[in-house]
């Protein structure tokens, strides 16, 4: 069945890049029909809400990413729960598994990411998990829910994703080892000392972090369910069940056969166009403008995702808007800890010039390249960070002030005035009605 | 909308402006109390940054393309299309500290006891807000703002139209 009026506005995918694009969408084009198609049958939620949603209590309501009228207001139509299967760039339709085909005149693939799966014996297994979306939080809440006892869980991978499950894990009473293969967790988004922070307070938990080794397999002792997994180095470490959190990458099975140009993820310019007319890509699918690196690449984080959605609806509005650029950046706050990197972590080559601050607790680390910032992370205590993060972003010239980007005292006064000029409102418009104290001062008498 | 404009050149980074805002959002609403007794303690949404003779009272500024609402993990963050401001919606907010690293002035506190984000709002229930009544110098003023910000600029920068 083909639908004969084209939609005006197709989006595949319901999260940051999919609901960033319509927002912006509907800023230029109130009437212009949207649908949004998803194959996950929730309204929009905040993924990196699942790990508080499997550490309970905490319900699907306040995972909403946007108010429950967002739809409706925004006359925004839904095809929740249906999988698109293919993109027909030159027929401008897609296929759905349902059998439907849909037709549209500007189509945004936001399609996300999907867990990397090594092939590996016991995967298949019951108590195998992975961490990506709702209903694997969901799985995971049930599968904890048949015990009454203290569940042993191994979580495979300790980036992002395996930390997070491995929080929520631990907040359900659950025994956690991790196994990391390089040489510390988290490392694609923090330096060894940053995450340090992390692997302290993972120890007071109890959490047993195993670095420098990869899981070879899952076994199996009752038929269908986990009751270890076996490191390289052939140790044995018993459990009943295992998150394999080993990373992401695009989700691109919907295009592989379109024509699409592809690389790690499709392929951007700069207004979040891909290589076929009319169609557009933002979020963890697609490789887009990266400031630090200065070309391409795959920065899988919401903010970005939510960012590249909106350039992406504006053009397909019929404005021109051109993706600033993002990069990698994280904020965490595990076990109530606080930390923030962006950029690089570690500096590639010597080349690059690194300035570090330990004080108090307090680690604050940037990376300069040329005069310009290529890199933070600051732990423990992460205020004033933005002022950091968006010197880099806006390419400003540090080398002037770079000690003071690290320091104690840092703030908007440390920096040459021409910067923070430009971001506070700076003088008030002539002519208006200013409003300063209420009262007069009351006269001082010296020595009253 | 209005706004709070900084007349640097006359601050002399006295930090009232700073006491007032942590009275302001204490549940005593007593000074002493305030600042010794309540728990969580009160948290001042503006802070004063200095270095040598320069003093800046900053705060939220309810930028016009407002890079936190865009970075915010879970939609805590949004603008208030009655009264343009940047509002947090404390119930949805988990404290990760996203906000404050997309803040180009790094403004957005975490309060580490309640484990939410706190920012300015501009005392909506005030006439004018209370950094502003108390600054004793006048270094704080509260007007209208002109129709393009320099944030709006900002965003022109980036959106060619």
């Amino acid at each position: 069945m083909v639908a004969t009026r084209k939609i005006k506005y197709l989006i595949i995918g319901n999260s940051a890049g999919g609901i960033g694009a319509a927002e912006a969408i509907r800023e230029v084009d109130k009437a212009g029909a949207i649908t949004i198609v998803s194959d996950e049958p929730y309204p929009a939620y905040s993924r990196p809400l699942i790990s508080e949603y499997l550490a309970q209590p905490y319900p699907v309501e306040k995972m909403a990413y946007r108010k429950p009228d967002f739809y409706e207001k925004n006359r925004i139509k839904t095809l929740l729960g249906e999988k698109v299967i293919q993109v027909d760039p030159d027929k401008h339709t897609v296929k759905l598994a349902s059998g439907t085909t849909l037709a549209w005149r500007r189509l945004l693939l936001a399609t996300g990411g999907t867990p990397i799966l090594p092939e590996m014996e016991g995967d298949r297994l019951k108590g195998v998990f992975t961490f990506n979306r709702l209903d694997d939080a969901k799985a995971i809440d049930g599968f904890l829910n048949q015990y009454r006892s203290k569940v042993r869980a191994v979580v495979i991978g300790g980036g992002l994703i395996g930390v997070s499950v491995t929080e929520a894990l631990v907040r359900r009473g659950a025994d956690v080892t991790i196994v990391e293969m390089k040489d510390w967790i988290l490392n694609t988004i923090l330096d060894e000392e940053a995450a340090d922070f992390e692997v302290q307070a993972l120890a007071q938990t109890g959490t047993n972090i195993i670095t420098g080794h990869t899981a070879e397999k899952i076994n199996s002792y009752l038929p269908g369910e986990v009751c270890g997994v076996t490191l390289d180095d052939g140790r044995v470490l018993p459990c009943q069940m295992a998150v394999i959190a080993i990373g992401v990458q695009p989700r691109l099975e919907v295009v592989s056969e379109s024509g699409i140009k592809i690389n790690r993820g499709i392929v951007v310019d700069r207004r979040m166009a891909t290589s076929a007319p009319d169609i557009y890509a933002c979020g963890d699918a697609a490789e887009a403008y990266d400031f630090v690196y200065g070309k391409n690449r795959l920065t899988p984080v919401w903010p970005n995702a939510y960012e590249g959605g909106r350039v992406a609806g504006l053009n397909m509005a019929g404005k021109s808007a051109k993706y600033q650029g993002g990069t990698a950046m994280n904020a965490l706050k595990y076990f109530g800890i606080n930390i923030v990197s962006a950029g690089l972590v570690t500096p590639p080559d010597d080349s690059y010039e690194t300035l570090i601050n330990r004080y108090n607790g307090i680690y604050r680390k940037v990376i300069i390249k040329n005069g310009k910032l290529a890199g933070l992370v600051f732990a423990g205590d992460i205020e004033k960070s933005g002022i950091v993060y968006n010197l880099m972003k806006d390419g400003v010239d540090v080398s002037g002030f770079k000690e003071v980007l690290i320091a104690d005292d840092f703030g908007l006064a440390s920096l040459p005035d021409l910067v923070w000029r430009d971001w506070l409102v700076g003088a008030p418009p002539e002519g208006v009605t200013v409003v300063t104290s209420i009262e007069e001062p009351e006269e001082l008498v010296i020595g009253d | 909308m209005k706004k709070v404009y900084i007349k640097e050149d006359v601050c002399i980074g006295c930090g009232l402006c700073e006491v007032y805002c942590r009275l302001k959002h204490s549940r005593s609403k007593d000074l002493v109390k305030a600042y010794k007794k309540e728990t969580p303690r009160p948290l001042s949404r503006l802070r004063v940054d200095e270095s040598g003779i320069v003093s800046l009272s900053v705060r939220c500024q309810h930028c016009d393309d407002a890079p936190c609402i865009g970075a915010c993990l879970t939609g805590a963050l949004s603008r208030d299309p009655s009264t343009s401001l940047v509002n947090v919606d404390e119930e949805r907010c988990i404290g990760c500290g996203t906000c404050t690293l997309a803040c180009p002035l790094g403004v957005p506190k975490l309060d580490t006891a309640q484990k939410k984000m706190v920012k300015c709002d501009l005392c909506q229930d005030e006439e004018i807000p209370v950094c502003v009544a108390n600054c004793p110098n006048e270094a704080l003023l509260y007007a209208d703002a002109p129709e393009e910000s320099p944030a709006a600029n900002k965003q022109a920068a980036t959106t060619v139209q």
